[in-house]
């Protein structure tokens, strides 16, 4: 027992339990069905600065808006309402 | 069959205005022409791309939803391409929860075009004034 307690109280920081914030489809909760590629500034959430578009691992989005995001995303670039390669873009 | 679409074309921008609803005549022409029904057009103006398309770094958007036969379709964008004035063109099929979605976005539209709110001039001014002198006392 004392070893046990000996070993706890090495710890100089006690280990933080992590609390991560689940991630989730702000589709599927939103209760979103379409997603428009007209509207280029909401699209430009699921972009990085270089116009590239965030994986589902960042976005948290599930596989199927994941898909739905991409196509509006492609439409917008094709539109002019999006670039397809930038710097800086926000 | 009947299906709902949608089109976007951008006009260059050295169109004048009446040229420029001499272009958005003939395509509603030519969609109603060919046994078609309008369903909404919206104007988005001039624009700026996101990037130059043939040296061009606005245009004129212009979108229209229709109902038609997907024979049509072809046809529309094959008259597109043939024209000059226009630099790019999109036209999607929707789908019953785009549709949904136009529905919805179209009544938004209309709602603000019916109650223009002049928003009153919000009373910030008086606050905006940081005495000096507290930060020189530190």
């Amino acid at each position: 027992m004392a070893a046990v307690e000996n070993n706890e109280i090495r710890y100089l920081n006690p280990p933080t339990v992590e609390v991560r914030k689940k991630k989730y489809c702000r589709f599927k909760k939103a209760g979103i069905k379409y997603i428009d590629y007209k509207d280029a500034e909401f699209l430009k959430k699921f972009l990085n600065e270089q116009g590239k578009i965030l994986p589902r691992r960042l976005t948290g989005t599930s596989l199927k808006f994941q898909r739905k995001v991409a196509q509006a995303v492609k439409r917008a670039r094709s539109l002019a309402l999006l670039p397809y390669v930038t710097d800086l873009l926000k | 069959m009947i299906k709902q679409y949608e089109t976007v074309f951008i006009a260059t921008p050295v169109l004048s205005d009446t040229q420029m609803k001499e272009a958005v005549a003939k395509y509603t022409k030519l969609i109603t022409d060919a046994g078609g029904e309008i369903v909404y057009e919206e104007d988005w103006g001039l624009k700026q791309l996101a990037y130059p398309i043939q040296h061009k770094t606005s245009g004129f958007y212009y979108l229209i939803e229709f109902k038609a036969s997907p024979e049509f379709v072809a046809n529309l964008e094959i008259q597109y391409k043939r024209d000059e004035r226009i630099i790019r063109f999109l036209t999607v099929a929707l789908d019953k929860d785009a549709v949904a979605y136009a529905q919805k976005r179209r009544e938004n539209k209309n709602k603000k075009a019916a109650e223009p709110q002049p928003q009153a001039e919000a009373p910030v001014e008086a606050e905006v004034e940081v005495e000096p002198e507290n930060i020189q006392e530190d």
